[in-house]
């Protein structure tokens, strides 16, 4: 028998009925439609967190110092002064690497224009805003010659900007950190916060050297950002700063920690296929619940209509063509109740979206993993009943009262 | 007669094992239906009347002796070459018609050819069925459904449906059953008018009125066929509906 003369059957068996329908449907749209519901609020949580991952740079690598794990005391980062100005020189020697800015950093009170202002005052090289992939908005970045003379020169963030010069240009300003009066040469692009909540935009960066020799009088790095040329070279670059800051170091124990982005991201996507599991767990509860619903229903209309078999099997319906009759009513509801439970998931998900502000994506993998997997549940739980039908006696089915 | 026979029962056997008891419905019937006769089978309840119109009809096999079908030896046939015989070489009348309902006349007409091995396009599904209602005076009202139509209306779509697929046999289980007299003789009208163009029609009835209408009776007991003639003084469906009209006539002038 022709599908299509079948899909016809089954349209109208269903519409005979139409409340009973919707109701059979109604388990399979509420667990398709919560998963995607729930599916589409976290790839959107999940790929808000991937691109602020890659707005820090997707193939930046920060070298420690210190080490997370080395010996039976954990330090931590930074808790042992390792890495120098040399060893940021050289790493910028080493093949693949694109950018280096030693990084050093320090909390200040920042005086101008009358106002004052705690903030974070970082020793960064010109290559910063390039590593971070981080705009100047207006002026320019101090340059190397500025590093070299220890420039007194620094730019800025928006907070700063917002908190000191309210209503004026800063460029061409001067700001006092810890007495020392600094020339605002750039402002940066507004970040927003990062992934663990600080503004990013509440910061001033300065030339490395002048942080090192007038604000303060360090001769050790913080950290070392590197970019490499492309993530498929991070590993190697990792591997290399590696290798030669244990030479520098003359030491076996490894005084340093070399982290890269991509790790950061592989760890938040790996939480967010974890959060994937435990989804398709709650839709396979919910699905077979619905499944259970169409296999109830399934058999009270095959009694309902045991004469219509009857008569079919008399005109020449072999077991086959009544068993497949009933297995596409089956399917025809459970995808049509996948179809509205996705469609209600992403209505859902989008006022969710507009009304608390977040943003919300439908990977299309789930879309055909939910519809896929109701017409599966259809089969599944249509077949029992399905069978049955096939399996009755026409002479029996006929005189059915 | 000269041609093959349409049904050919050779010490048919029925024996039902339902409970304790078996119950032997059918005890050795031989009979011979050839192409263009019009024969009543007939018998009071238990006579395995029905018994034998299942097996006749593929419905059921005979648990001895053999059926040939147009040739095929029905009885060692499994399920699935049975409904293809069902389809291919028999046309059901049922006493209720079995009409699927919410369906349309035409679209009833045209399930019988869903079933077919061979696929049969859908404007030929449709021509076909629509040639079936003209043959029984019903090709107006293709696109009625069955509530909408009054019985006699629904058993010549039944009808229709049997003829669709261009049947060996056609089968009619107690066509009028349901039916008043005067509409019982249109459909017995219909049956001759098939049967004037060449149409084997086998007859289940317990109504000695209506099998008059056929050509051959055979009269079954216990299981056991007792009388098997030609019918005498044949009514004609035409010669009794002018009858009928005659004495509704009568009765209007004398009230």
């Amino acid at each position: 028998m022709r599908i299509l003369a079948s899909l016809k059957i089954a349209g109208r068996a269903l519409l005979r009925n139409k409340m009973r329908s919707l109701l059979t449907m109604l388990g399979i749209i509420i667990g398709v439609g919560a998963v995607i519901g729930s599916v589409s609020l976290t790839s959107g949580a999940t790929k808000q967190v991937e691109d602020q991952v890659s707005s820090m740079g997707s193939s930046v690598i920060t070298v420690f110092s210190g080490n997370f794990t080395s010996g039976a005391m954990c330090g931590g980062w930074g808790s042992a002064p390792t890495l120098t100005v040399g060893d940021a020189e050289a790493i910028a020697g080493l093949k693949d690497v694109v950018a280096v800015s030693p990084e050093v950093r320090d909390r200040a009170q920042v005086l101008a224009n009358g106002l004052n202002w705690n903030t974070q005052v970082m020793g960064e090289s010109p290559e910063y805003p390039h590593i971070r992939n981080w705009g100047v908005s207006r002026g320019a970045m101090f340059s190397d010659q500025d590093i070299r003379s220890l420039a007194k020169t620094a730019v800025v963030g928006q907070t700063v900007v917002d908190e000191l010069f309210p209503n004026e240009n800063p460029i061409g300003q001067t700001i006092r950190i810890r007495n020392l009066p600094f020339l605002v040469v750039g402002v940066l692009a507004p970040k927003g916060f990062n992934l663990f909540g600080q503004d990013q935009d509440d910061a001033i960066v300065v030339p490395y050297s002048s942080h090192m020799h007038r604000i303060t009088t360090r001769t050790f790095l913080n950290d070392i950002l590197v970019e490499a040329s492309s993530d498929k070279t991070i590993a190697n670059v990792q591997d290399e700063i590696t290798q030669l800051l244990l030479v520098r170091h003359h030491s076996k124990e490894q005084d340093f920690t070399v982290r890269s982005q991509l790790e950061l991201m592989q760890a938040v996507t790996a939480t967010s296929r974890a959060m994937g599991f435990l989804l398709a767990g709650v839709a396979a509860v919910s699905l077979v619940v619905g499944g259970i619903g169409i296999m109830n229903i399934m058999l009270v209309s095959v009694t309902e209509r045991t004469r219509e078999i009857g008569i079919r099997m008399a005109v020449g319906a072999r077991a086959a063509d009544i068993l497949v009759q009933f297995l596409i009513e089956a399917v025809t509801l459970s995808a049509i109740g996948g179809a509205i439970g996705i469609a209600g998931g992403v209505g859902f998900s989008q006022i969710v979206a507009y009304f608390k502000d977040m943003p919300t994506v439908t990977p299309f993998f789930w879309i055909a993993i939910a519809f896929v997997s109701s017409a599966i549940i259809g089969i599944i739980s249509g077949f029992y009943p399905a069978w049955k039908a096939s399996k009755l006696d026409p002479i029996d089915a006929l005189h059915y009262e | 007669m000269q041609t093959n026979p349409v049904i050919k029962l050779a010490e048919i056997h029925k024996v039902y094992h339902t409970g304790e008891v078996d119950v032997h419905a059918v005890r050795g019937i031989s009979l011979d239906i050839f192409p263009g006769e019009f024969v009543a089978i007939m018998g009071s309840s238990g006579s395995g009347k029905s018994t034998l119109m299942n097996m006749i009809g593929a419905l059921d096999r005979p648990s001895g002796g053999s059926y040939l079908l147009d040739g095929i030896d029905v009885s060692t046939l499994d399920r699935d070459a049975l409904a293809e015989v069902r389809n291919e070489k028999i046309g059901f009348v049922f006493q209720g018609f079995n009409l699927l309902s919410r369906t349309s006349a035409l679209e009833n007409v045209e399930m019988p050819m869903l079933y077919n091995r061979h696929r049969i396009l859908s404007h030929e599904q449709r021509e076909r069925a629509m040639q079936s209602l003209d043959l029984v005076g019903l090709g107006r009202r293709a696109d009625h459904h069955p509530n909408q139509l009054s019985g006699g209306q629904q058993q010549r779509v039944a009808i229709a449906r049997a003829l669709v697929n261009k049947p060996s046999l056609l089968l009619a289980d107690e066509p009028t059953g349901n039916l008043d007299s005067q509409t019982s003789i249109e459909i017995m009208g219909v049956f001759q008018k098939l049967n004037d163009q060449g149409i084997t029609i086998v007859m289940v009835t317990h109504e000695l009125d209506v099998a008059r209408f056929t050509k051959r009776m055979v009269i079954l007991r216990d299981g056991k066929i007792v009388t098997d003639e030609m019918v005498k003084n044949r009514s004609i469906a035409e010669n009794e509906l002018q009858r009928l009209r005659q004495e509704q006539q009568a009765v209007k002038l004398a009230s």
